[in-house]
């Protein structure tokens, strides 16, 4: 049976299509994709990110670690940031990407994917074991402990002013502090996301969810706020060009394929997966991940084939596509020989017998 | 909810039948699984189809969804507009959300159709 976050009888009273996601029942969608969406680039977007796996990191040798486990540099994160970073396996594929909230040195969170919880525990747990300094670390699996809500919007902060603790106008982007939501529940607030708009994620105890939640509800609708569901997740960060796992990554792409350069530092020492990860660099990438903006009325879906416009060969696919709300045309994202990956680059993608002319493009697709 | 002046299929489509012509839908149930429509392809006029033959694709946000012919026949007539306002079926499934008119070949296949009360009583046992 699919597992249910705290906020799963909200969902419902507020007419949430339930589906299973991950092995959880979570909204799919509640008002509809499109008003969800819209809803949250022009005031507030409310979603029960609950699914997410949560660990914790503790321990005097836990930056040597981390730092070890994953391709970014944490020990440049100062105390109160958020870091975003992949973390790989020893053939350099991606085994999940995530992010690591340092409160400092000896003490994080990390939050990793839905449907990668166990294997990434996993996974961490394996290369722990052969650590050297595996007595100074401490690695516990803590996802059951937290309702994570994310506020989403550019009139998130306005209604969370007035519910924390905390001056929330001084967290800047990718940081996060601690304090109480609505005067009583102790709450993490960070200034993450995952839809391009500002916002932030609520990190509260599990049962402490229907509170949180109906208390953001109540006083966001008069604002805007709409409750939102996966789909809307999805078209949102798509239109910012934020990879989802099991689309642009995967554990056999690798990070700077997938366009994961930028976390993927090479100067801070041995990580898993960094020699494969320099090799592939030093051979040259054979692929890249794209941008595509449809230049027909087809929409480009995940799984469908990239070809050249002269040739009509195939040579790459769609990992992530769809109808953009915000922009009114079809964009995807999709691996391309690197050959092909230029900018202005004309492309054909696949749909069902027919061609869709598409347009290698600039991404974020959404220019804020 | 659904009209009882129209036939339905388990595909969820209506038609409309008059005399050798039938035309042809998507019903309320269908649009509001589907969510947000936001493509519509169509045949061409002309095109013979076989019963349950798909005619054209659906697309939502979120979804592709084939459309079915409940009935063999040459399609007469094709609704052009809503392939270009493909929006409207979400609004208002019936009536102008037609997609295409078709002679009907084979009287026998259309007593398969169901009525409005069969039609509702099986999108209930869905649920």
């Amino acid at each position: 049976m699919a597992k249910r976050t705290a906020l799963y009888d909200e969902h419902v009273a507020l007419g949430g299509r339930i589906v299973e996601f991950g092995g959880w029942d979570l909204p799919v969608q509640y008002s509809g994709l499109a008003d969800e969406h819209l809803a949250c680039r022009s005031a507030i977007g409310l979603f029960d990110v609950s699914h997410m796996g949560e660990f914790h990191v503790s321990g005097p040798s836990s930056e040597k670690f981390l730092n070890y486990l994953v391709s970014n540099d944490i020990s440049k994160a100062s105390n109160g940031q958020a870091q975003y970073t992949a973390m790989c396996n020893a053939q350099g594929g991606i085994v999940d990407d995530l992010i690591i909230y340092k409160y400092n040195k000896d003490k994080y969170l990390v939050v990793v994917n839905a449907s990668n919880t166990d294997k990434d525990f996993a996974h961490a747990t394996k290369v722990l074991a052969s650590f050297p300094e595996k007595s100074g670390v401490t690695l516990t699996n803590e996802s059951s402990k937290y309702t994570q809500i994310a506020v989403q919007g550019p009139k998130a902060i306005d209604l969370l002013r007035g519910l924390s603790s905390v001056n929330l106008d001084s967290i800047k982007t990718y940081w996060f502090a601690e304090g109480l939501f609505d005067k009583k529940i102790p709450c993490i607030f960070a200034r993450t996301g995952y839809t391009g708009e500002d916002g932030f994620e609520l990190y509260v105890e599990w049962n402490q969810g229907p509170a949180v939640w109906r208390k953001l509800v109540e006083l966001g609708k008069p604002m805007g706020l709409k409750p939102c569901g996966l789909g809307a997740r999805d078209t949102l960060r798509t239109e910012v060009k934020y990879p989802l796992y099991g689309h642009e990554l995967s554990d056999t792409t690798n990070p700077l394929e997938a366009g994961l350069g930028w976390v993927t530092k090479f100067d801070k020492g041995d990580f898993v997966g960094k020699k494969e990860i320099l090799k592939a660099k030093e051979a040259g990438l054979k692929k890249k991940l794209v941008g595509l903006k449809a230049l027909g009325k087809l929409i480009p879906r995940q799984g469908y084939s990239v070809h050249s416009s002269e040739t009509s060969d195939a040579m790459g696919v769609v990992t992530s596509g769809t109808f953009a709300p915000s922009l009114q045309y079809s964009i995807a994202i999709a691996y391309v020989d690197e050959a092909f990956s230029k900018i202005g680059t004309q492309l054909k993608v696949k749909v069902r017998e027919r061609f869709l002319p598409v347009e290698v493009v600039s991404t974020p697709f959404l220019k804020k | 909810m659904n009209p009882d002046h129209l036939k339905y299929t388990k595909d969820h489509e209506w038609a409309k039948v008059e005399g050798a012509k039938a035309t042809i839908g998507i019903t309320d149930h269908a649009q509001s699984a589907l969510g947000d429509i936001v493509y519509l392809e169509l045949p061409k006029v002309g095109r013979v189809l076989k019963k349950g033959e798909t005619f054209g694709v659906v697309e939502s946000i979120k979804a592709v969804s084939d459309l079915y012919s409940p009935c063999a026949g040459k399609v007469l007539a094709v609704n052009s507009d809503l392939a270009n306002q493909p929006g409207q079926i979400n609004s208002e499934p019936y009536d102008a959300s037609w997609m295409i008119q078709v002679e009907v070949a084979n009287a026998s296949d259309l007593s398969e159709l169901m009525d409005a009360s069969k039609y509702n009583q099986y999108v209930s046992s869905l649920k």
